[in-house]
């Protein structure tokens, strides 16, 4: 219904969350495009004014941000393949009328209920620890060194952590997704002489290419801004051998307490975003179309 | 109290007029039904005289009062969902006693609303019950106990028979008619369904794409409808529409004839009968005549023609008369 | 797809099904396991399962010998004032957007849910500096405020697919029927809506309880909730393994079981209802 009193009342039923929103978002991003034209470190409180780009500038000019830049794509795409690959295996398999279905899903879904800070403590502590880790005393019982994998490999670390936690959001989604199949359509491939392969790929794999989409976006978006596990584990380290685009831009805010600099870099960290997300839609938004 | 005024009521929504400029005046205690076909604008109306649309343009007037912009809580009025639009949260009682309880009255006087409205719909044993377990006739009369609970000045009802089986239907329109009977409330009703409105309405008012095409008694639209549409929309089956040479004898453009104002057996209209249909009670024959086309032809009684044979037809009863316009002459 | 499969093929399937369940599990399980150890037994290398020393001492230290159930309490704090502040803001939001469509109402539905699609980090500092002057800094409020902002566009979307899902006409009767807006909103609409809210408010205590970004940014010792705690403290200097296992397992404890009740809101709110 539409009269005129009703309108009036949705606009200032919105208004607040919009005004919030915009106080969230709209003006810190401002202020933020502010800084970054600014010279503003806080340890040299009395030097101010404006600098142009130099601080864009230092972020191209330096290594570590090319670095942290790879690291941040790695860390996306190495998660997005593993979870979407895995997450379709076993969401096939769990989609089988197997005993204990709703047991099997619970099991499955738990690491994504388990907070970043404690699934980095787990696989930090009990898992990677050199001495006192599970890897480690599998190797040892193989009579071979135990893998220092957070600082030989910090970077396939962290990956190999949030895909933990990410798996089960995908398994879920592609789970959904697969159990609104309708049998007759896979029992029709079957009558019709289809190979289980084949018949996972022309019927199940298309039926499923919204789902995979979606949870391509939804974790990309997610997965950009990836903190908590590596300020528990490696703090980015060794030097900056697992420090990616946020991280890094905390660090210049907090350690090196240097704001114009941050705020370039999260202005950077803005554009990337919106770069990912345009070759995403390009790539993938076909499938979204309903 | 209840007399509703439209002057140059007009809604559009965006660049579609949906209804180019209505006057109607409905008078205190008629049951005014409006009907025509799907999309002519008969909901729409209602809903801007309940207020849950804005008009563009015009006005409304409640019992004198400018009611135009007044919002639908305010005008007075109570209204029947085609869905009935029950609570589904809360039991018949509570649902019938919402408005009362919107309106601030206190309880014992509620209560005693509450009872009175079940008893005249005979919904006393379900007051405790909840929408989802009553049957469509049930829910029915609790949307309609809901609207009487308010004594408002006048009650609208939007399709309300659509969604109830045909048996149901006949037997819930006499319920309506009987309500008013005992009422003498204004009543508003909108259907698609031509029979309801012969037999429910004091006045019709038949809508085509916004526009009023006539406004008056059954009888009087039965018997001297204004134009084409009209003659076409009131009666059922379809009056027979001929032009041509036949209409010209007639001095007109398009005469018409009722399917039960012609008879069987000599006449001067000679055909081969396509489909026919025997209902017992009375026969519907589909006669293709030379030179006026297909006829339809309802005859009392159990009429022996089958699908080939030939028959003579002759007309019976007014033959109307209609100019290049499609008015009445 | 519930097509019978062969006794053989099933059982294959089974076992294979479950030993993949139990290895994506299992990080959970030696967790709660190690959290019931003494120490020693903690660290023992070859790693004890059976022969394990168990005791609950872990459990009662941490609880009572440290900070603990003051952060236990911020966390609690935390994500269901930030959910109920965030509702309070949401439903007239999504009320409107539901029932009273504009011609702007999708692209200002599309246009909130690209602000969850910021990085964080651009917003951080502003943010940051602003709460400082405000003194939010390390404050409840200040975290509720900000994770309530942070979530808000998907309680609004939630609420708005739940919503859609009422039918226009039982509102319009009850204004019919005399009801003021607000009448409306509390006599009719929440009570039919409770389930959708209901789930919007679990998964929305799910995600306020787990982040891991504001919750360590924006505190530093008076009102971090767990995720902070644990993030700062995980090195076990502090804690040994035991004891850091007996605290992260009744952090994640709450969650773990309300996300198990909430497996469908899940998917419908993180996929914005894209897939039901």
């Amino acid at each position: 219904m539409s009269t005129h009193s009703s309108r009036l009342a949705a606009r200032m039923m919105v208004a607040p969350s919009v005004v919030l929103l915009l106080i969230w978002m709209v003006v810190p991003l401002a202020m933020t495009l502010y800084y970054s034209f600014r010279f503003y470190r806080l340890l040299s409180p009395d030097r101010t004014g404006w600098t142009g780009f130099t601080n864009y500038v230092w972020f191209f000019n330096s290594p570590d941000f090319w670095l942290a830049l790879f690291n941040t794509l790695a860390l996306v795409g190495g998660v997005l393949v593993i979870t979407v690959v895995l997450g379709i295996l076993i969401a096939l398999l769990i989609d089988q009328p197997v005993k204990g279905q709703g047991m099997l899903r619970i099991l499955v879904i738990a690491p994504f209920f388990v907070m970043p800070p404690v699934a980095a403590s787990i696989w930090e502590n009990l898992f990677m620890h050199p001495q006192n880790g599970l890897f480690s005393a599998v190797s040892r019982a193989f009579g071979a060194q135990p893998i220092l994998f957070l600082e030989q490999y910090p970077m396939w670390s962290v990956i190999g952590i949030v895909s933990w936690e990410w798996l089960p959001f995908a398994t879920l989604i592609l789970l959904t997704a697969l159990q609104s199949l309708s049998s007759e359509q896979l029992e029709a491939a079957e009558m019709d002489g289809a190979s289980p392969f084949a018949r996972f790929r022309y019927i199940i794999l298309p039926h499923m290419t919204r789902a995979i989409t979606v949870v391509i976006l939804i974790q990309t978006i997610f997965l950009l801004g990836i903190f908590g596990e590596i300020f528990t584990t490696t703090q980015g380290g060794p030097g900056s051998a697992s420090t990616t685009l946020p991280y890094m831009i905390f660090k210049q805010a907090i350690a090196a307490k240097d704001i114009g600099r941050a705020a370039a870099g999260g202005i950077i960290a803005v554009i990337l975003a919106n770069i990912v997300a345009y070759f995403l839609m390009r790539g993938l938004g076909r499938n979204l179309e309903n | 109290m209840g007399k509703i005024q439209l002057s140059s009521v007009r809604k559009s929504f965006g660049e579609v007029d949906v209804i180019p400029g209505i006057d109607l005046t409905i008078e205190n205690g008629e049951f005014v039904v409006f009907v025509g076909p799907s999309g002519c604008g008969k909901s729409t109306l209602l809903r801007l005289i309940a207020g849950l649309e804005d008009t563009t343009s015009g006005v409304i007037d409640i019992d004198g009062k400018d009611a135009t912009n007044l919002p639908p809580a305010k005008r007075g009025l109570a209204m029947v969902f085609q869905s009935y639009a029950l609570y589904p949260h809360m039991t018949v009682r509570k649902n019938i006693a919402f408005p009362l309880k919107m309106a601030g009255m206190d309880q014992a006087e509620q209560d005693k609303r509450v009872e009175r409205a079940a008893k005249v719909l005979n919904l006393s044993n379900y007051l405790d019950r909840r929408p989802g377990q009553l049957s469509g006739g049930q829910r029915q009369r609790v949307a309609i106990g809901r609207a009487i609970v308010r004594e408002p000045a006048a009650f609208l009802f939007d399709e309300p028979l659509s969604n109830l089986d045909a048996a149901l239907r006949v037997g819930m329109r006499q319920e309506i008619s009987e309500l008013h009977q005992s009422l003498q409330t204004t009543m508003i009703y909108v259907t698609h369904d031509q029979v309801e409105a012969m037999t429910m309405a004091d006045k019709i008012v038949v809508l085509n794409a916004g526009r009023i095409e006539q406004v008056g008694a059954p009888l009087e639209l039965y018997n001297f409808p204004r134009n084409l549409f009209v003659a076409g929309f009131i009666g059922s089956p379809k009056m027979n529409l001929i032009e041509g040479a036949e209409a010209a004898k007639h001095n007109a453009h398009t005469i018409g004839i009722r399917p039960e104002h012609i008879t069987v057996g000599d006449g001067p209209w000679e055909g081969v009968v396509g489909l026919s249909e025997h209902l017992g009670s009375d026969s519907f024959l589909k006669v293709a005549v030379e030179g006026l086309g297909t006829m339809t032809v309802r005859a009392p009684g159990e009429v022996h023609a089958r699908h080939g044979d030939r028959i003579r037809l002759a007309p019976a009863g007014k033959i109307h008369r209609f100019d290049t316009n499609g008015l009445a002459i | 797809m519930a097509r019978a499969l062969s006794p053989r093929r099933l059982a294959v399937t089974t076992v294979a099904a479950w030993t993949v369940a139990l290895i994506i599990f299992f990080p959970v399980l030696w967790m709660i396991l190690t959290s019931f150890k003494t120490e020693a037994s903690a660290v023992a290398m070859p790693p004890e399962f059976l022969s394990a020393d168990w005791t609950l001492e872990n459990y009662t230290e941490v609880w009572s010998r440290s900070d603990y159930p003051r952060f236990f309490w911020n966390s609690v704090v935390i994500s269901v004032g930030s959910t109920l502040l965030g509702l309070l803001v949401a439903i007239p939001a999504a009320w409107a957007m539901a029932f009273v469509p504009g011609r702007k109402t999708k692209d200002l539905l599309m246009w909130m849910l690209s602000t969850k699609m910021m990085p964080a980090v651009a917003v951080m500092i502003p943010l940051y500096l602003l709460f400082q002057q405000l003194g939010l800094i390390d404050t409840k409020i200040g975290l509720v405020v900000a994770l309530m902002l942070m979530n808000l566009p998907i309680i609004i979307w939630m609420l708005y697919t739940y919503f859609k899902e009422i039918p226009a006409e039982i509102l319009e009767a009850s204004r019919m029927d005399g009801a003021t807006l607000w009448g409306e909103i509390l006599y009719v609409l929440t009570p039919m809506a409770l389930p959708g809210i209901a789930s919007t408010m679990l998964l929305n205590i799910i995600l306020a309880w787990n982040e891991a970004f504001w919750t360590i940014v924006l505190t530093t010792t008076k009102a971090a909730p767990l995720s902070a705690f644990i993030a700062s403290f995980s090195a076990p200097q502090g804690l040994f393994y035991a004891k850091l296992s007996a605290a992260s397992a009744m952090a994640i404890l709450p969650i773990l079981i309300l996300g198990w009740f909430s497996q469908k809101q899940l998917v419908r709110g993180l996929t914005f209802g894209a897939v039901k």
